[in-house]
């Protein structure tokens, strides 16, 4: 799509790189132009007017200029500054994992505002409730749907048989659940439990707003986090890194969750 | 054609450097080039004694030719209040500003899951073992009041232990010269709650 010379677009900031003396290049999410890379000269400096509209996990309107190589931001204001996942670090990286997968999986200048609208009302979600794990396997879910990895929750995806509540596996390369009879053909297929299998069903059917109802045990939530990793590292052929920092918050001695 | 070898080796190095594209490191080489071989000297010499003459502070973790440092080392400094940075940078930063007599902690770097740096990267385990040793009534929190220093700041908040220390947070608000309507609304909401009666 070819822009205007200087254009205005609503974005979501995932990433900021530092760049020369006082300039960032950010990563942006917008609705309409989808992920862009863009720079902004000087806001690094304390006066600068852009540098706080422009934090991570900020959602901005801007005006940005056509650039010889990258846009260039002209103006920024802040719409919602998300600050309640900057007030606790969990929320903090539950957000930045977030914004890392979009950025991951997303290529550059591809619209898909479905993602766009997901990333937001997530950062909502997270801001409000207790259970960001429950809300993260749903971005997880959600997002991967978009994307076209919708994994496969009702038929086997090998034979194509009605599942039935038996041992069943999950195939990260398969894209789904395999039936106890096609367990064989995908040999590093781990096993899912009927629960968990009910559970990504109801994730993924019903709206977002209404899986905010659902209570999941300890267990359970850590084998639905566990199968989509596998499932998201299959895809993107690398680490989520914020999910190494996650791991590493949990496991700390200092467990920061917030309760509130 | 390209230059001579010792020429050609001397752009490369140079445009390793940050901020130096091929064209600088070009303009800088020929430039040492035609310097007197004293300069030259006098700047392979400094490059040598950056790398050889410099260590970390066992104390306060800055970049400094003598163990402890001079900040560490004085007599005049307040050895109760630490001020916990994020660069050795900072802390010449916060010098200039002649306003701070206490001691300083350099982490070496920020938290931040995109880039995979966590806890065990920075120095906050020198950190916890130099609170023990020492007696400290007062830290202060000078990360930079942005996604990543605000995150380290609020671990290293939980992380010390609450033993009658106090922790404080530099103020974030509106800079000197700045200007309200171009605030953001996280900044605007910190300058009012941290507004001072006068």
């Amino acid at each position: 799509m070819t822009r205007p010379r200087v254009y205005k677009t609503e974005a979501i900031v995932l990433k900021r790189m530092v760049q020369g003396e006082a300039d960032s290049i950010f990563t942006l999410y917008t609705p309409n132009l989808g992920k862009i890379r863009v720079v902004a000269r000087g806001v690094r400096k304390p006066k600068s007017k852009l540098g706080g509209h422009l934090e991570p996990l900020t959602c901005s309107a801007l005006v940005l200029a056509k650039g010889q190589n990258l846009d260039i931001i002209t103006q920024a204001q802040t719409i919602e500054p998300f600050l309640p996942l900057r007030n606790d670090l969990w929320r903090t990286g539950c957000s930045l994992y977030a914004a890392e997968l979009v950025d991951q999986f997303c290529a550059e200048q591809v619209e898909n505002y479905h993602i766009y609208k997901l990333l937001h009302s997530t950062f909502l979600w997270l801001c409000e409730a207790p259970a960001a794990e429950l809300v993260l396997r749903t971005f997880d879910l959600h997002l991967l749907s978009y994307l076209g990895y919708r994994p496969e929750f009702y038929q086997c995806v090998n034979c194509r048989a009605k599942l039935e509540p038996k041992r069943n596996l999950f195939s990260a390369s398969g894209g789904g659940v395999l039936c106890p009879a096609c367990g064989q053909t995908d040999l590093v297929a781990q096993p899912i439990s009927t629960d968990a299998i009910k559970v990504m069903r109801f994730l993924l059917n019903q709206e977002r707003s209404s899986s905010r109802r659902l209570r999941m045990s300890q267990e359970l939530s850590w084998e639905l986090e566990q199968l989509l990793r596998v499932y998201i590292r299959y895809l993107l052929e690398r680490e989520v890194k914020s999910v190494e920092f996650l791991d590493r918050l949990r496991s700390s001695s200092y467990f920061l969750r917030s309760t509130t | 054609m390209s230059a001579a070898e010792p020429i050609s080796r001397l752009i490369e190095a140079l445009g390793k450097l940050p901020g130096i594209g091929p064209k600088s490191a070009a303009r800088l080489a020929y430039y040492l080039l035609r310097a007197s071989e004293a300069e030259a000297r006098a700047l392979a010499e400094a490059i040598i004694t950056v790398k050889e003459n410099t260590i970390l502070c066992s104390q306060c973790q800055n970049i400094s030719d003598c163990d402890p440092c001079a900040i560490c080392n004085s007599q005049e400094r307040d050895t109760g209040i630490i001020c916990i940075v994020e660069e050795p940078l900072d802390i010449l930063a916060l010098e200039r500003s002649g306003q701070y007599k206490g001691q300083y902690h350099v982490l070496h770097g920020v938290l931040s899951p995109m880039d995979g740096i966590g806890p065990e990267d920075l120095k906050i385990k020198e950190l916890v073992e130099r609170l023990k040793v020492s007696s400290v009534n007062e830290i202060i929190l000078a990360t930079n009041p942005n996604l990543e220093g605000e995150a380290t700041a609020m671990y290293l908040q939980r992380l010390i232990p609450p033993s009658g220390i106090k922790i404080t947070r530099l103020a974030r608000g509106l800079p000197m010269g700045g200007d309200l309507e171009y605030a953001d609304e996280v900044t605007l909401a910190r300058a009012l709650e941290g507004r001072q009666e006068v």
